[in-house]
C-alpha cells in the first residue's frame, strides 16, 4: 500500500524541529505510533468515510506531510461534555494522538494560560494563521443578553464573529453549537442560537451529538487535512459519511421492531431478551448518527446496546420532543386534558344549539297558518 | 422551521388543534341530531322500537342477497378497506401507544408485518373503489367534490404512513411529521363531511329498525 516516498517522510522523525514546523507524520512517529497502526487508522478512516481502498495511501501521505494546522477552540454556553468526549478516551488512541497533533492554540479547558495571556494566545494564532486556521466551536451563543456568557469581558457573539473572520472553516461540535442544544430548549431563556444561525459566509461542518462521537470529529479533521475541503454535508450541515443513516436503520435490535416485539418496561421479559426499545421512547427512527456502527468507549457499546432508548441527541430540538421516555408516536402535549375540556364545552354548545334549533322549529310550527277553503275563495 | 421542530409541532400543538376541532365538531353535530326529536307517533305501537332498532344496527352490516348480487364489487371492496382501516388505525403498535397516552389504556397489537401487508391491501382497495366510481356512469354523475376530498384525505394517511414506516423518499422525521399532519387533516374535516357516518350510521340504522319495530314488521 505504501510507496517509498511515504516511508521516507515518516522515517524523518525530525525531533530537532519545533512543534509548529513538524508535520503530523513526524509528530505521530515521535509519539511512538508505528507505521502499521498509522496505516490501519488510515484504512479505517477510508472505509468509515466510504472511500475506495485506493485512497488509503493518499490519506496516509496527506496526513504525514500536513503541517500541524492551527486550531482555535471556542467554548460558549456548553457543559464541556464535548471536550470530555474527545479527550477522555480510556487509552491513548490514534484518534486522540491526531487530536494532540493539531496545534490547539486556544482552548479554555485544555490550555495552561489564563486571563489576558489566554486571549493573547488566541489573537496571536489568529494573526499568524489568518485565513488558514480551523475554528472549532462548542456551545450555543446567547443573543438575549450578552451578559449571560462572556469570556474575558468579551461577549460570546463578539468573540465568535471576530474569530470566524480569519477561519478557513468552522467545525461546530456538539448539539449546542450546531442547533442550540440544551440552552435553546423551550423556553430558551438566553435566546440561544447556533453557529450556523449567525455565520453564513464560511463553510460550517456540523458535528452534532450530546456529546458527539470522538471518531467523528477526528474523521472530519482527517478529511480536512487530506483533501483541504469539507466533507459532503446533509441538509442540516452534517457530514453524510457519519450522519447518512438513521440509528433505526442500523440498529441491531431492528429485527425485533419489524416483528413487533417490544420491551414494555425496563425490566420485563422483552427488555431481558433485548427486544426493541421503541415503546420506551427510543428516538432511533428519527435520529441520524453513527452510534450504531462506530459505537462508544472504544467500540464496547452504545446506549441501545446498554438497554437504554436513543435520546435523539444529534437532532435539532431533541429536548423538546415531549420527554425522553415518550415514544415518537405519542403526542407531546397533554391531549387527554384538551379532549376532556373540549368535550365538555362542545356538549354545552351542542345542547344550546339543539335547544335553539328546537325553539326555532316550534315557533315555525306556531306561526304556521292553516289555509281554509274560504281563504282560497277570497 | 427544522424538520424536528415540524415533527414536534404536529405531535404537540398541531395535534391539539386537530383534536379540538374533531371532538367539538362530532359532539355538536351529534347533539344537534339527537335534540332534533321526533314527531309523536299517534298510531298504536305493534312492537318494540328499541329491540328492533338495536338489532338493525348489527343486521345492516350483512348485505342482503340481492344487494350483494347487484353490487358485489362495492360490497367486497368496501369491506376490505373498512377492515383495513380499522386494523391499520387501531391494531398497529405505535398507534396503540398514542391511544394509550390519550385515553389511559391500550390493547394488544397485531404483528407489524401483518399490519404492513393490510395497509397495502387497503390502499389498493381504495384505489379500486375510486376507479370503479369514475368508470361507472351513474356513480360518476353522483360524485361530488366532497367525495373526492374525503377519498383523498382517507388514502393520504395510509400512503404517508406506509412511506414513513418504510422510510421512502425523504428523511425519517419529515416522513413521520407528514404522516401525522395528514391524519390531523383527516380529523379536521371529519365532522363536516360524510366521514361522520362512522358515528351517525348507528343512529340512522337504529331509526330504520325502530320504525319497523313500531309497526311490528321485520326491518
Amino acid at each position: 500500500m505504501t510507496n517509498k516516498k511515504d516511508k521516507s517522510l515518516l522515517d524523518k522523525t525530525g525531533l530537532e524541529k519545533t512543534d509548529v514546523n513538524r508535520t503530523l507524520g513526524e509528530m505521530l512517529r515521535s509519539q511512538g505510533v508505528s507505521r502499521r497502526s498509522f496505516l490501519k487508522y488510515c484504512a479505517a478512516t477510508a472505509s468509515m468515510m466510504a472511500m475506495s481502498p485506493a485512497m488509503i495511501p493518499k490519506i496516509a501521505h496527506a496526513l504525514e506531510s500536513a503541517r500541524r494546522p492551527s486550531v482555535i477552540w471556542l467554548s460558549f454556553q456548553e457543559c464541556t461534555g464535548c471536550t470530555e468526549s474527545l479527550t477522555r478516551a480510556h487509552t491513548a488512541t490514534i484518534e486522540s494522538l491526531i487530536f494532540d497533533a493539531i496545534s490547539l492554540d486556544y482552548h479554555h479547558t485544555l490550555q495552561a494560560a489564563a486571563g489576558h495571556a489566554a486571549e493573547e494566545a488566541r489573537e496571536a494564532a489568529m494573526k499568524e494563521n489568518f485565513g488558514k486556521y480551523l475554528l472549532v466551536v462548542d456551545g450555543s451563543i446567547p443573543m438575549d443578553n450578552p451578559g449571560y456568557s462572556t469570556i474575558a469581558g468579551i461577549s460570546n457573539y463578539d468573540m465568535l464573529m471576530e474569530t470566524a473572520k480569519g477561519a478557513a472553516a468552522i467545525i461546530a461540535v456538539g448539539t449546542c453549537a450546531t442547533y442550540g442544544g440544551l440552552p435553546h430548549a423551550n423556553p430558551n431563556p438566553t435566546g440561544a442560537v447556533s453557529v450556523g444561525d449567525l455565520i453564513k459566509d464560511k463553510p460550517i461542518i456540523n458535528v452534532p451529538g450530546c456529546p458527539p462521537i470522538p471518531v467523528v470529529i477526528t474523521g472530519v479533521l482527517t478529511h480536512f487535512l487530506t483533501f483541504g475541503t469539507i466533507p459532503e454535508l446533509d441538509h442540516i450541515g452534517r457530514p453524510k459519511v457519519f450522519y447518512g443513516q438513521s440509528i433505526h436503520d442500523r440498529c441491531y435490535r431492528r429485527p425485533f421492531y419489524d416483528k413487533g416485539l417490544f420491551a414494555e418496561t425496563f425490566d420485563d421479559e422483552g427488555a431481558k431478551k433485548g427486544w426493541c426499545l421503541y415503546k420506551l421512547g427510543c428516538k432511533g427512527p428519527t435520529t441520524y448518527n453513527a452510534c450504531a456502527t462506530t459505537k462508544w468507549n472504544d467500540g464496547t457499546g452504545w446506549p441501545i446496546e446498554a438497554g437504554h432508548p436513543c435520546l435523539g441527541c444529534s437532532e435539532p430540538d431533541f429536548w423538546d420532543g415531549g420527554g425522553f421516555y415518550k415514544s415518537i408516536s405519542m403526542p407531546t402535549e397533554n391531549i387527554t386534558q384538551t379532549a376532556i375540556y373540549t368535550a365538555a364545552a362542545a356538549a354545552a354548545a351542542g345542547v344550546v344549539l339543539g335547544t335553539m334549533n328546537k325553539s326555532k322549529k316550534n315557533s315555525a310550527v306556531a306561526a304556521h297558518n292553516k289555509t281554509s277553503i274560504d281563504d282560497l275563495e277570497k | 422551521m427544522s424538520e424536528i421542530e415540524f415533527l414536534n409541532w404536529v405531535r404537540g400543538q398541531g395535534f391539539q388543534i386537530a383534536v379540538i376541532i374533531f371532538i367539538a365538531g362530532v359532539i355538536i353535530r351529534l347533539a344537534e341530531i339527537l335534540l332534533l326529536g321526533r314527531k309523536a307517533n299517534l298510531a298504536e305501537a305493534k312492537g318494540s322500537e328499541m329491540s328492533s332498532g338495536l338489532r338493525t344496527i348489527i343486521t345492516r352490516s350483512v348485505p342482503d342477497k340481492s344487494t350483494f348480487q347487484r353490487s358485489t364489487f362495492t360490497v367486497v371492496a368496501g369491506y376490505i378497506f373498512h377492515i383495513g382501516l380499522f386494523v391499520t388505525i387501531f391494531l398497529f403498535a405505535p398507534h396503540i401507544l398514542m391511544f394509550k397516552d390519550v385515553i389511559g389504556f391500550g390493547w394488544p397489537s397485531l404483528p407489524t408485518p401483518v399490519v404492513d401487508a393490510l395497509a397495502v391491501v387497503t390502499i389498493i382497495a381504495l384505489l379500486a373503489v375510486l376507479t370503479h366510481r369514475m368508470r361507472d356512469t351513474v356513480l360518476k354523475f353522483l360524485t361530488t367534490k366532497e367525495d373526492i376530498l374525503v377519498w383523498m384525505l382517507t388514502i393520504l394517511p395510509l400512503i404517508t404512513g406506509y412511506m414513513a414506516f418504510h422510510r421512502i423518499g425523504m428523511t425519517a422525521p419529515t416522513l413521520l411529521a407528514i404522516h401525522i399532519l395528514s391524519v390531523e387533516l383527516l380529523l379536521v374535516i371529519f365532522p363536516f363531511t360524510k366521514l361522520m357516518h362512522a358515528f351517525t350510521f348507528v343512529l340512522s340504522r337504529w331509526y330504520n329498525g325502530a320504525i319497523s319495530g313500531y309497526r311490528g314488521v321485520e326491518s
